[in-house]
């Protein structure tokens, strides 16, 4: 892109700042700087701390008499507790995101076509995803109370729970005190809070099938599901990529759910990389070991991204 | 959102007016469905700030119903007896601090990228879009030693400043489509009116993104307010906390739950977020598409 030669009649005077190899890299530079320090740096200074021996109250690395090598890691691992995290996550992971996809492509069907109240339809469908999560959380948290939750005096209510009935004969189901219901309940909560991401990101593409493509498949006389899973799906599978790639990227990494619901329990049933490495790290005090149960998100947060600039780039070329 | 054209329904299958009905039906029970899954939460929320606590702790009563007509004092007791006035004060405070920290960085940087980086301009946005996936639980940790070194430790000032390591690679995102759509044209018009570059794009740049440098506001709002992790990690006092925090640690004390207070400061925070978001989030999925969706 170069600057045209000045229409004579105009004195064009020329300035330092005019200098595109001077400005693009200057207006740059304050951007790039914040990531470099307080992301790119801490990312750095994660690995460092998952192989020393820094703590809350003594958090700087001085040098190498801080290196413990492997320790970290060794003491992790060695924790059943690290296990069970690492498998929750994997599994809530994934179980909730199946469900995601499966819901978010209804959904987007459910929103790309014309009803009455559909503007309510969608705000209502959004509000996990744009309200701040740690509220949303705290009200799950109300509803499966062990005493006071209105699904239990639904359940008592249709004979369900109580004495001499089938979840009997108790009065609660205590959701979040048995190991089962309470993983449930943190998948539950994971797939209500991602959904609208999915779906909205899916109903985006959606929208971008070109109409001719429709106007055809209508006059061919396609059903709807001849239509669904011929002409719908397969466009929409970069776009459902991307979905995929963000609420996988969001699930996995989340610490808020199971601290709001269930801090970790029962028993650390439902705790999870992030929670550990929050309970070690921050209220154990222990950086070192927090960073290493954190670092554990790595690998597949890298092969996330490699996934994303793979689709971007695609799509470039397109 | 595009409205759809007439002859787009939910199913084209419609051979029948029996089976036209049938897929209708379909719908609509479909969105009350989701609807409610989304929504009951927050609809247990608003319920539950206005009841009495004779009602609210009494097993037997029918927890659907107001069996005592419902009370504002749970408000009243949010509002005049907790911390939640501090926490809504210093998120805001934090909020101003990241909004404007965030405008000041973004436009310049996607003004940058869009104009005067050619090439690989592009792809290092992709590349910065990328840093918002890393994610508060992997870098908590090691920011929770930055901040102690800063001095910044049990202050919301941490918070301000670490902020934008997610407001600006998400904003700039944004901001370079906005910038993509304005007119090379009119910036070169000032220049060869006599204008310098920064003259020009000072003078017809920023005043056509005003759009766009108002969606990078709002969203550097509602993710401040969104955020959990760091004001978590960082912050113990109650005097330095955000709502987020705030609400979940300071009004559970050990086994005294404000439950109706708690509830009110819930929804009395998520439901104006929600709505505000709402009115911005076409653009929010324009960013999250990568590029991916045309048109």
């Amino acid at each position: 892109m170069s600057i045209p030669a000045p229409a004579p009649q105009h004195r064009r005077q020329r300035y330092f700042f005019d200098n595109e190899r001077v400005l693009g890299p200057l207006l740059l530079f304050p951007a790039v700087v914040y990531i470099i320090a307080l992301v790119g740096f801490p990312l750095i200074l994660a690995v460092l701390y998952a192989f020393s021996d820094v703590t809350v109250g003594d958090p700087r690395i001085r040098g190498t008499e801080n290196f413990v090598g492997f320790e970290n890691f060794r003491d992790v691992f060695n924790d059943g507790v690290f296990r069970k995290a690492l498998r929750n996550t994997i599994v809530f992971t994934l179980v909730s995101q199946v469900f995601v996809i499966v819901f978010a492509n209804v959904l987007a069907l459910v929103l790309s076509a014309d009803f009455h109240g559909k503007r309510l339809v969608r705000f209502l469908v959004l509000l996990p995803w744009t309200t701040p999560i740690a509220l949303g959380v705290l009200g799950w948290f109300w509803m499966l109370d062990s005493v006071y939750s209105p699904i239990d005096y639904i359940m008592r209510r249709m004979g369900l729970l109580g004495p001499d009935s089938m979840f009997g004969p108790g009065r609660n189901m205590y959701w979040l005190g048995k190991t089962d219901l309470a993983q449930a309940a943190v998948v539950v909560v994971h797939i209500w809070r991602t959904l609208p991401l999915a779906t909205v990101i899916l109903l985006a593409g959606l929208s971008s099938i070109p109409q001719d493509v429709k106007d055809a498949a209508n006059v061919d006389g396609a059903g709807f599901w001849r239509q669904l899973f011929y002409i719908r799906l397969p466009l929409l599978l970069p776009i459902m990529a991307v979905a995929t790639l963000f609420s996988l990227v969001f699930t996995f990494t989340d610490l808020t759910v199971s601290l709001v619901l269930t801090r970790g329990g029962p028993v650390n049933d439902t705790q999870v990389l992030s929670t550990w490495a929050y309970f070690k790290g921050i209220q154990g005090g222990n950086l070192a070991q927090g960073a290493a149960i954190a670092l554990f998100l790595l690998p597949v947060l890298i092969a996330i991204a490699i996934g994303m600039l793979r689709l971007a780039r695609r799509s470039e070329n397109d | 959102m595009a409205t759809l054209p007439p002859t787009q329904r939910f199913a084209s299958e419609g051979s029948g007016r029996g089976k036209q009905f049938l897929a209708r039906t379909v719908l609509y029970a479909t969105a009350v469905i989701f609807s409610l899954f989304a929504f009951i939460p927050f609809a247990w929320m608003i319920m539950t700030m206005f009841k009495t606590n004779n009602d609210l702790y009494n097993p037997r009563n029918n927890p659907f119903l107001y069996n005592d007509p419902p009370t504002l004092s749970n408000l009243d007791l949010l509002w005049n007896d907790t911390s939640f006035r501090t926490f809504i004060f210093n998120t805001f405070l934090i909020a101003l601090v990241v909004m404007a920290v965030t405008v000041i960085i973004v436009v310049p940087a996607a003004y940058s990228l869009v104009r005067l980086a050619g090439r690989w301009g592009s792809n290092l946005g992709i590349l910065i879009f990328l840093v918002y996936l890393v994610p508060p639980t992997l870098l908590f940790i090691p920011l929770t030693g930055v901040v102690a070194d800063l001095g910044l430790q049990n202050s919301k000032w941490s918070m301000a400043l670490v902020y934008p390591t997610f407001t600006i690679p998400f904003c700039t995102w944004l901001m370079m489509g906005f910038m993509r759509s304005v007119p090379w044209e009119i910036e070169e018009q000032a220049m060869i009116d006599g204008y310098s570059r920064i003259g020009a794009i000072w003078r017809t740049v920023i005043p056509v993104s005003i759009p766009g440098i108002l969606t990078v506001v709002i969203f550097s709002f509602t993710l401040t307010l969104h955020e959990f992790v760091y004001s978590l990690a960082f912050v113990q006092s109650s005097g330095e906390k955000t709502v987020s925090v705030g609400v979940f640690t300071e009004l559970i004390r050990g086994d005294v739950f404000f439950w109706q207070s708690l509830m009110a400061a819930a929804a009395l925070v998520a439901i104006p977020v929600a709505l505000l978001y709402n009115y911005f989030l076409d653009r929010f999925i324009a960013g999250f598409t990568l590029g991916a969706v045309k048109g």
